[in-house]
């Protein structure tokens, strides 16, 4: 029999098979849901369900310890890209304040393939990876938002995708005590 | 890119059309929007996967490469076993299919498990569909993580 993976190359194979995976499930809820804005809010939620499984699963990983500031937490969102989709987004455009920043994605692997039809311009396809960050850092006790500024498939040079800071959680007091 | 991921977004998706289908409870679970999805990315992968490749010699030389080196690129192993009766009925065995390894090793959440095989029985008909195979694939299921794939091509 012929040794396991030898004429494709896994890397690849793997990354059009999330890509082709994510495609469809985004045609099926297109397909599903009448309104683009109850999309966006599906797959916004299934980021974040994905976020606070993947987090775990990047603190074991890289043994990564607590973020000191925001600017460390944007390196480490770095690397978790570079893990999962196997890209290095930019960390740019701070606020003055230093609570905001952005990814810049110049070629971002979910969206390979993929063409929005003119009637779906109000669709935010990429929202999953917004979810995502929002889910993974809720579970280090960081509320953020986040959200898409640019995007390829409407035409940008790059997909940017936004974090702001709102606030630290605290750890919840167990149940029973004041 | 890390195969995490696709076993992540795999249990958002069963999780997404679970949740899509909850008004008909008491019937049994439908599962055939999970199985499209799977159609329709196993019909496109397998394109882009053989593009380079001769063509096969027949049915069986296509079930081999399926179990091969199509089950090891998506599942990073082979299957471990292919019967087939000859008159168009396959079965593709899997000791430790991806999906179920986590779940169990036995019989506890054997309920749950047919949501998790729905999406792969959607990818091989899907692949085979490309390949010019028209068939019904169904999965069964005895004890975690073992998987069975039964094929059934329909000849006309």
């Amino acid at each position: 029999m012929a040794r396991s993976s030898s004429r494709f190359d896994t890397k690849k194979v793997n990354s059009e098979l999330v890509t082709l995976t994510y495609g469809s499930l985004v045609a099926q809820m297109v397909k599903d849901v009448e309104n683009p804005d109850d999309v966006n809010k599906q797959l916004d939620r299934l980021g974040y369900n994905m976020g606070i499984r993947l987090v775990e699963d990047f603190l074991a990983k890289t043994g990564s310890g607590r973020c000191l500031d925001l600017k460390d937490t944007a390196d480490k969102i770095q690397t978790a890209f570079r893990m999962y989709l196997g890209v290095q987004p930019n960390v740019a455009n701070w606020s003055p304040a230093g609570d905001e920043f952005s990814f810049i994605i110049d070629s971002n692997p979910l969206t390979d393939l993929v063409e929005l039809p003119e009637d779906l311009k109000g669709l935010r396809y990429c929202n999953i990876i917004c979810g995502a960050i929002r889910g993974a850092l809720e579970m280090v006790q960081l509320d953020i938002q986040s959200w898409i500024v640019q995007d390829q498939l409407k035409g940008d040079a790059n997909t940017e995708i936004r974090v702001k800071f709102i606030r630290k959680l605290e750890d919840a007091i167990p149940a029973g005590e004041e | 890119m890390d195969d995490t991921l696709f076993e992540f977004l795999h249990s958002e998706v069963v999780n997404y059309v679970v949740d899509s289908n909850i008004s008909n409870k008491d019937k049994e679970e439908d599962l055939s929007n999970l199985e499209y999805i799977g159609f329709s990315v196993g019909y496109k992968i397998i394109e882009r996967l053989t593009r380079e490749m001769p063509r096969f010699k027949d049915e069986l030389d296509t079930m081999k490469f399926i179990c091969t080196d199509f089950w090891s690129a998506i599942y990073k192993r082979q299957i471990d076993n292919l019967r087939t009766n000859h008159h168009g009925v396959y079965v593709l065995q899997d000791n430790e299919f991806k999906f179920l390894t986590r779940m169990s090793k036995g019989k506890q959440y054997l309920e749950l498990a047919p949501r998790y095989v729905a999406f792969t029985c959607g990818v091989i008909r899907g692949t085979l569909a490309n390949l010019g195979i028209n068939c019904l694939v169904t999965a069964e299921v005895q004890t975690m993580p073992g998987c069975k794939f039964h094929i059934q091509v329909h000849r006309t």
